[in-house]
This record gives structure tokens, sequence and C-alpha cells, in this order.
């Protein structure tokens, strides 16, 4: 490669990498900026390294699985409550309207909302989360054993 | 070891070779789509949790993979238009620039579709939906960039070093699930471990990927034609060129 090349590259691969690093270090420093939902570990424990906690009041969004058996539907309005969980403890969840197609028992969702208390969540929106796997229904059940209940269908049966 | 590519320095060779290619890749591209498409909408399995609305995927993925993959391609053309000043490098940044972001404006409108009936809404601001848009900013800029100059030649290598800025983009892209929690979720097929969709619905979609990735290069050649005979208008091979049509 002839000397001008060579220093162009220099400076092309100079380039590439100070713009890494320049993002990364960004990246870095928002981290937590660009996180889309407090997970309920991080909403009782505090998030980061200066455990933070959210306040009572703040408008926020919190992600987890919804707990087994913790659907509570009013039989006369949308209202709805149900708790959801990551490891270990649990947030309660209000909500009045009609939730996703794919709310189930066991699904992960994102509620956005007030925090009314320190672990309930009033809440405007939920959306569900859908994993990365795709099977067809008679191979999920082999392999799974399917937990996902809908929990209008319980309802309907007269289970709750 | 690269002197096989010195050839394609001229023009002219370049357009030969695009040429002879494109028919190939045009009948691979129809073959694959057709294929790949149709198996996949009409013909593999329901999913077990989404039914029939995860069928999406065989167009969504693809048009999101190849709209990064066609990023690379531009940011590498770009590094080689900068160093070696290469006319026929410049000139394949506005041909791949188009292309990519119609793939990544599929892939937004693919996406806000899927996640409408799914997620509960159209649009969301996670890290993986958001940088995805800012890859559209990106070849938006790098088209506006390029013929921001009176100077083509100048436009050029303004549109190449902001393809290469880019690039940083692409890693983020494809990390954000895993370094952020998003709504999106995380990787099925482009990950070092066993893919997490069942064979039945894997196969329809490899084949529609192998399509997006024909079409992809059939779409770029058409153009890299193109633009090769326009810059090369007062040449007597491109006069020929076009009388023959």
């Amino acid at each position: 490669m002839n000397p001008r090349r060579k220093q162009r590259l220099t400076w092309v691969l100079i380039l590439v990498f100070g713009v890494s690093v320049a993002t990364g270090l960004m990246l870095y420093a928002l981290s937590q900026s660009i996180d889309l939902f407090y997970t309920p570990s991080e909403l009782v424990e505090g998030k980061g390294e200066d455990k933070q906690k959210p306040q009572v009041g703040q408008r926020m969004r919190v992600g987890g699985m919804v707990v087994e058996g913790s659907v509570k539907r009013d039989p006369k309005t949308l209202e709805v409550s149900f708790n959801i969980t990551d490891t270990g403890p649990e947030i309660t969840v209000l909500y009045q309207g009609i939730l996703p197609d794919l709310f189930r028992e066991g699904q992960g969702i994102v509620a956005q909302g007030e925090l009314v208390e320190p672990t309930v969540l009033k809440a405007t929106e939920v959306l569900a989360k859908h994993d990365e796997e795709y099977m067809p229904p008679e191979l999920a059940e082999k392999m799974k054993g399917i937990k996902h209940v809908n929990p209008n269908k319980s309802y309907e049966d007269g289970d709750l | 070891m690269w002197r096989w590519l010195h050839p394609y320095a001229k023009p002219e060779a370049t357009y030969r070779l695009v040429e002879k290619l494109l028919p190939w890749f045009a009948a691979l591209t129809f073959i694959s789509l057709a294929v790949g498409v149709i198996w996949g909408l009409a013909f593999a399995p329901a999913d077990y949790q989404q039914g029939d609305s995860y069928r999406i995927i065989f167009l969504h993925v693809p048009a999101a993979i190849f709209s990064m993959g066609a990023y690379a391609g531009m940011a590498i053309m770009g590094g080689i238009a900068l160093i070696w000043q290469i006319k026929t490098a410049e000139w394949s940044i506005p041909a791949i620039a188009p292309v990519g972001a119609a793939l990544t404006v599929v892939a937004l409108l693919t996406g806000a579709i899927w996640g409408k009936p799914m997620w509960g809404t159209w649009w969301v601001w996670d890290a993986r939906l958001t940088s995805e848009l800012i890859l559209l900013f990106l070849y938006i800029g790098v088209m506006a960039l390029y013929f921001a100059f009176d100077d083509a030649r100048t436009g050029a290598k303004a549109a190449a070093i902001l393809s290469l800025v880019g690039v940083i983009n692409l890693p983020i892209i494809h990390y954000s699930v895993e370094w952020w929690n998003t709504l999106h979720q995380g990787a099925t097929i482009t990950k070092f471990e066993r893919p997490s969709i069942a064979t039945s619905m894997l196969i329809p979609l490899l084949i529609c990927l192998a399509g997006f990735l024909f079409l992809t290069i059939s779409l770029v050649m058409m153009r890299l034609k193109n633009e090769i005979l326009r810059h090369e208008l007062g040449r007597p091979w491109a006069q020929q060129e076009l009388e023959k049509n």
C-alpha cells in the first residue's frame, strides 16, 4: 500500500475507533435511562449503583411476569389487578381498561402508570411482551406443557 | 491477493460485471421470495402464543436484518472510497442508501403492524425501536450529504465519512435487546446458540432471508448500473450502451 493510502486508512480507523469510544462512553453514562422499565426488584431494592428508589407519585414503567393466580377482575367494570414479579418481590398493578390479547398469567408485561404506594402501580397502559421463541402449539405442549392460561377463558368458565 | 479486484476500479468493467450477474440474482430473488413467502404465510404452522399474527416475521426479520446488512455494505464502500478513492465505490453509496432506507422503513412499518395486536401499541421508545429509527435517519443523512455539494466528489467523501461514523449504530441495534430492558424480544436466529424457532418455521424464514439478500443485491446492482451510466455519459462506451437499448 502506498504511503498516502496508508495514511488515509489510519485516519479512517481513527475515526471509527474514536466514534466507537465516544458512543460507548455516552451509552455507558446513559445506560440506566435507556432501560424501558423498572423490574420489580429494582423498584423495591433500588436501581443502579446508588440504589436509587423511585418515589411514590412518580410516573414510571414496570415490567415483569404476571404471577399465576394473581389476576383479579371486577365482574361489573373493566377494573383488573394483578401482581408482577421477576426474581423476588411482587408489585401490584391496578388497571382499568382492555388488556392486550397476549396478556396471560405467566406472561411478561410492561405497565406504565403512577406509583401510588411503594409497591402498587396504578397503570394507564399495559403492554404485553412476548418471548423470542416461536413454535407450533403441539410442540409447545410437548416441550413446555403450556403454562399460559388465558384469564379471560378461566373467568368465563367460572374459575375466578 | 486482491489483484483480481483491480480491473473493477474501471467503471466500465464493473458495469459489465453487474450486467452479467444481475439476471441471475433477479431470478434467485423471484424464486426464493416466492417459495419463502408463500411457504411462510400459507403453509408454516401457527405459533403457540401468537397464532397467525407471528407470520409477519417472514417479512419483518429479513427486512430488518438487511437494513443493517445494506448499511454495513455501504460503510465498507465508504471506507474504500475514502482510502483508495475509487469512483465506483463512491457511486455505490447513492446506489445502496435508498435501498437500505426502504428496507428500514419496511422493518419499522411491519414492526408497528405486528406490535399493535401483540404488544398493544404501535410504537414504544425502547432501545431497539429507537436505534432502528436512527438507522433510517442515518440513511437519509447519507443521501442528503451526498447530494449537498456542487462538487460530486466532495459530496461522496462527506457521505462516506457519515456512513463510517454511523457503523457504530449497527452493534447498538443488534445488542440493544441484551444491554437494556426493552419491549422488543431478544434475538431468535442471529445468535450463536440454536435458533429458538421450530424447524418448520425456521426453514421458510431462512428462504425469506435468502430472498431478501438477493433482492437487496439485485436492487443495488440496478441502481449502480444507472449511477455508472449517469457519470460516464460522456464516454464512448456509455453512449454505445445507451444506443444499444
